[in-house]
């Protein structure tokens, strides 16, 4: 059984949009109103406010500061946190401290991600730089080629092939067309997905999740709180954190992302669980290679052995690990202070039995996997009721 | 100064190993070693985090190292789009890697993991210089 020490009260997400037509202030209303109005609690009760976003990609500096005023949750303390995208996970775990700590009782995890106000180009600019400027970004980096980079390793070691990436592109939009708040809707096939461009060798386009506008927001609450407010708490079983270099060259390996890998190990140790004991789970997969690299970080599949998961269909609803069944990234898009926030909600909703379409039959045990950049911040969490 | 000359498009002037460039320029390509640690770095860096020293050494890179792995970019971020398309790698040097584009002439050869390539200085029409590797003999 899992501590009952900190739960989480209440979920809320905007829908993923390619241009949202508000400023970031209504972005986050628009998950802060759904997450409120599912704790079906008032602003009183909030302590603290945690923002969490990359924020090169807006005009307002400190945008925690004007948040938290919107929200009107002013004179409690806010500041904001950045991982890039895994920003609202990592603002998760201090909420976690907050609460086990006493420090608060009830604190507001609120991610979001306003990406439409520049260029694609710049935002793979913005992304670039998210490797060390000094020694990567100078040749012309971007995200999409450091996970083809990783992606080309797996195929030369592990002889993973393109087909394989593909089939999970595949899986990810049949979900994605179920999910009302993804941007992309669009059914794709198999052929679709292999004869589309590529981005990077051997990412093609249908490799790659879209850049999005969006918010979510996660409630997090005391034991004492939870049982005053909620029907239904969802408990935070445990929490793992990792970092890699943020170098490439600096790494001492390219067979995977050791950030994960170790993330995962102190969440499993924590929770006093393994892989075996998941029923459902949300990855980063940000490209289709990187949902194959999570399937082996976190266990569910040995290393170089993670595209069986997919070719034996066993992530699907039906299979033995249900994997971003709501989507994933691929197709909600990302959203990147967002993402973390948004891939709780979705294990929240599944543990209380509330996923509807997608629900996993009876799922007691939830995980959460969510990377910062090319596997510099690695969080995993996991969750049960 | 001089590291604004580092690699197609730097958004770095100054650093401690800034004689990075200098290095290029006369055509070597060294890295970072401590001496009290045994351990070379890549990038290079003049402060060791294992004993602290703020004083590490040049040290020549090898002729040849492995190819670990590598991309061909189709779709480059603002300011790259001349170059395209172009090839990043990793090459392991036995003990450190180091992160770099492979030459434009091995564009369209068979380019594969664990092949043998060189590091090379290229000096790019912008007056900017920088590494890259090409496939040793």
């Amino acid at each position: 059984m899992p501590d009952k020490d900190v739960a989480i009260v209440g979920v809320g997400q905007s829908a993923f949009v390619r241009g949202y037509p508000g400023g970031i202030r209504e972005l986050c209303f628009e998950a802060y109103r759904e997450a409120m109005q599912d704790a079906g609690i008032s602003s009183k009760e909030i302590k603290a406010l945690i923002v969490c976003c990359a924020p090169e990609y807006d005009k307002q500096r400190s945008p925690s500061g004007l948040i938290n005023e919107y929200l009107g949750l002013n004179p409690s303390p806010t500041f904001m946190v950045e991982s890039l995208c895994s920003s609202s996970t990592t603002g998760f775990a201090i909420a976690y401290s907050f609460i086990k700590s006493g420090l608060y009782d009830v604190v507001c995890v609120l991610g979001f991600q306003k990406m439409s106000e520049i260029t694609s180009q710049d935002v793979q600019e913005r992304m670039g730089r998210g490797a060390d400027v000094m020694w990567e970004s100078p040749y012309g980096t971007s995200m999409p080629s450091y996970y083809a980079m990783y992606a080309q390793a797996h195929f030369a070691n592990f002889g993973s092939k393109p087909e394989d990436l593909a089939l999970v592109r595949v899986k990810s939009s049949t979900y994605g067309q179920l999910n009302e708040k993804a941007v992309y809707r669009k059914k794709v096939t198999f052929e679709q997905i292999m004869s589309s461009g590529v981005v990077s060798s051997p990412l093609k386009v249908m490799d790659c999740c879209a850049n999005a506008d969006g918010s979510s927001c996660i409630i997090l609450a005391s034991a004492d709180k939870a049982k005053e407010f909620s029907k239904k708490p969802v408990w935070v079983m445990g929490v793992g954190q990792s970092n890699a270099p943020m170098n490439l060259a600096s790494r001492e390996h390219m067979r995977g992302l050791e950030c994960a890998r170790i993330a995962a190990e102190k969440a499993y140790a924590m929770a006093g669980v393994g892989p075996q004991d998941i029923d459902v789970a949300e990855v980063h997969d940000c490209f289709t290679i990187a949902e194959i690299l999570a399937y082996e970080a976190l266990g569910f599949a040995k290393q170089g052995e993670g595209v069986n998961l997919i070719r034996d269909k066993e992530t699907y609803l039906e299979g033995r690990i249900p994997v971003n069944v709501d989507g994933g990234l691929l197709s909600k898009g990302h959203p990147i202070g967002a993402t973390g926030g948004s891939q709780i909600r979705t294990i929240v909703l599944q543990l209380r039995g509330e996923a509807g379409a997608i629900q996993v039959p009876n799922a007691e045990i939830g995980l959460v996997h969510n990377i910062g950049g090319v596997g510099i911040y690695g969080n995993v969490l996991i969750l049960g009721r | 100064m001089g590291f604004e000359k580092f690699g197609r498009k730097s958004f770095t002037a100054i650093t401690k190993v800034g004689e990075y460039v200098d290095k290029l320029e006369s055509g070597e390509i060294y890295t970072t070693h401590c001496p009290k640690c045994n351990k070379t770095y890549f990038p290079p860096r003049m402060d060791c985090p294992g004993c602290l020293s703020g004083s590490l050494e040049w040290a020549k890179v090898p002729a040849t190292g492995k190819l670990v792995t590598f991309t061909n970019v189709n779709y480059a971020p603002t300011g790259f789009e001349g170059d395209l398309p172009y090839l990043l790698a990793v090459v392991d040097f036995d003990g450190f890697r180091m992160f770099g584009r492979l030459s434009s002439s091995m564009q369209g050869t068979d380019i594969k993991v664990g092949m043998s390539v060189k590091p090379i200085v290229v000096n790019y029409d912008n007056g900017q210089i920088a590494h890259e590797f090409i496939a040793a003999e």
